[in-house]
């Protein structure tokens, strides 16, 4: 066998990485079309009691510095765009959370004429929290698994482009459908 | 001047708040001298999709306009069906109802003052105030099983009794939140660094307030005497009436001043309604389809006066709803205010009004221009 001195480098380096991103998993939230209730859940998941920070996750302020990004809430015509340029913004590996009822099916919206529908036909989600909204332990319970799924994966996301085709392909199925 | 002119853009995704608006500031230097304020990327078209459901199945989606409201928004609706089909609800139900709906000013109170704390760069109190939040969520669950869409109301009445260990759960609950909000009522008016931030900031005069058709606190710290619940009193607000809270400074520290107070007369109210309960029914029957006509109802959310119009053919669904919320009423004055003031005090200003989005999206330009 042929071994490559520089190969034995790379995968320890993205084990590295991995320990790194499983330990602190920085997150933003969007709310693309919510009623605020999955949204005031979600800041009280980090406030003392239930203290989401505790397994590391740190909310931020920028797509940019994101490792996670949390959805709210049916998508809005007037927010679509907003989602996928956010999604575009935030560097690979990146993960979506889909919070409460709304984002995972559209909810009790369902039929507005303003709403596209869930995040899922938008950009491609990693974890639904079921809940109308969801109790903030399951939203740590959801983030939990995330990162318990990351450590299976090696930390490893499919690429964006694949992905973004397979949610392109489920809306046009769901047009289709309409 | 054209040269000087500088926007700086914010939103809709932005670190300050946690739902989406976009803003734009002309600056000169530091100093705001025109803003521009986008809404409606929450827009959903409830009003219309009520007309889609029935009169029942509507509760449940207006409840849902707002996450923070939830339950005055559902409680002005049920009042105006109500009201439609000549029905009154038990006195028990509505002094239930209005137990609710302190129970719930209580939670956003709380929670603004979490979030307004944390725009000005005080996020001990945002933590202190949203863990002392708890409790009253937890009273909350307690009575309804939701933390946040208690889902309490039904057309004609109410869906929970209370009983004794409830009550006992809730008067301990105010007993340690009365204690707590003396301890912010004291930081709020007295804090040094955070007067900085609040004092003469904001100033909004009772001419101006009046100019702008503020509505709630935001009014009520300008000295303009606007309470539904005092002026217009529904449910069961005659028996167990509350005290309007009143500030003349009109600045950002009134406005903490004002809702800050304003808990202690919740937690007032709700020991009185819990000492003297009236017995019976929870609700009263409602016919299946509603007579034809109109009504409204007007009642006090925690951020100021909500209105409802509620139009009836006579069918299984309405015709019309048409929700005026006070958020909207009050994001008038924000791009006014923020004029002449350091950037980094805009979002303190807008924070000012408590803005909820989610109940805001039935506009979508606001311009100063
Ligand atoms: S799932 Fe429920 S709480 Fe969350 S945004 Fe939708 S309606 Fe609001």
């Amino acid at each position: 066998m042929n071994i490559n001195p520089e190969h034995i480098w790379d995968g320890a380096l993205e084990k590295l990485k991995t320990w790194a991103r499983i330990n602190s998993p920085w997150a933003i939230h969007y709310n693309s079309g919510s009623c605020n209730g999955c949204d005031i859940e979600i800041l009280a998941t980090l406030t003392p009691r239930y203290d989401l920070e505790r397994v590391g996750v740190k909310l931020q302020g920028s797509p940019r510095h994101a490792d996670i990004l949390i959805c709210t809430g049916p998508v809005t015509l007037q927010s679509r765009e907003r989602l996928k340029r956010i999604y575009e913004q935030m560097p690979e590996p990146k993960f979506v959370v889909a919070v409460g009822s709304c984002a995972i099916s559209g909810g009790a919206f369902q039929g507005c004429y303003n709403i596209v529908g869930h995040v899922d036909a938008v950009i491609p989600v990693d974890v639904y929290i079921p809940g109308c909204p969801p109790r903030p332990e399951a939203i740590i319970d959801g983030v939990v698994k995330l990162l318990e799924s990351l450590k299976k994966t090696d930390g490893r996301a499919q690429s964006t482009d694949d992905r973004l085709q397979n949610t392109d392909n489920r809306s046009q199925t769901a047009d289709a459908g309409q | 001047m054209e040269a000087n002119k500088f926007i700086v853009p914010i939103g809709p995704q932005h670190p300050a708040l946690k739902e989406p608006g976009h803003f734009e500031f002309t600056v000169d230097g530091e100093v705001v001298t025109n803003a521009t304020i986008r809404l409606g990327y929450v827009h959903r078209g409830v009003e219309r999709g009520t007309e889609d459901r029935t009169w029942v199945q509507n509760l449940y989606l207006i409840e849902r306009i707002c996450g923070i409201c939830s339950h005055i928004h559902a409680t002005a609706y049920a009042l105006g069906v109500e009201k439609l089909a000549g029905v009154t609800a038990p006195p028990r139900a509505q002094a239930i109802r209005e137990l609710f709906c302190e129970l719930e000013r209580i939670h956003s109170h709380l929670l603004w003052v979490g979030v307004a704390a944390h725009e000005a760069g005080f996020d001990a109190l945002f933590m202190y105030s949203w863990r002392d939040r708890e409790t009253v969520m937890d009273l909350l669950e307690g009575l309804s099983g939701n933390r946040v869409h208690y889902s309490c109301n039904l057309l004609g009445g109410v869906k929970f009794d209370i009983d004794e260990a409830q009550r006992d759960a809730i008067l301990r609950g105010l007993d340690f939140l009365e204690q707590r909000t003396h301890h912010y009522l004291d930081v709020v008016t007295n804090d040094a660094a955070f007067l900085r931030r609040t004092r003469g900031v904001g100033m909004m005069t009772r001419e101006q307030a009046i100019e702008y058709g503020a509505v709630g606190p935001v009014a009520r710290a300008s000295g303009v005497a606007r309470d539904v619940r005092v002026d217009a009193p529904y449910l069961a607000y005659d028996q167990f009436p509350v005290n309007t809270i009143i500030d003349t400074a009109g600045d950002l520290e009134a406005r903490f001043a004002v809702r800050v107070r304003e808990l202690f007369e919740s937690y007032r109210v709700i020991r009185e309604i819990l000492d003297k309960l009236p017995p019976g029914e929870l609700a009263a029957k409602m016919p299946r389809k509603m007579p034809p006509g109109e009504a409204i109802s007007r009642v006090e959310a925690p951020r100021g006066e909500l209105f409802y119009f509620i139009k009836s053919n006579g069918g299984d669904k309405p015709e019309r709803v048409k929700v005026r919320t006070p958020s909207i009423c009050n994001f008038g004055s924000v791009g006014r205010l923020t004029i002449g003031h350091q950037l980094a005090d805009a979002p303190m200003i807008l924070a000012g009004i408590d803005p909820c989005f989610s109940c805001n999206d039935r506009v979508v330009v606001v311009s100063t221009k």
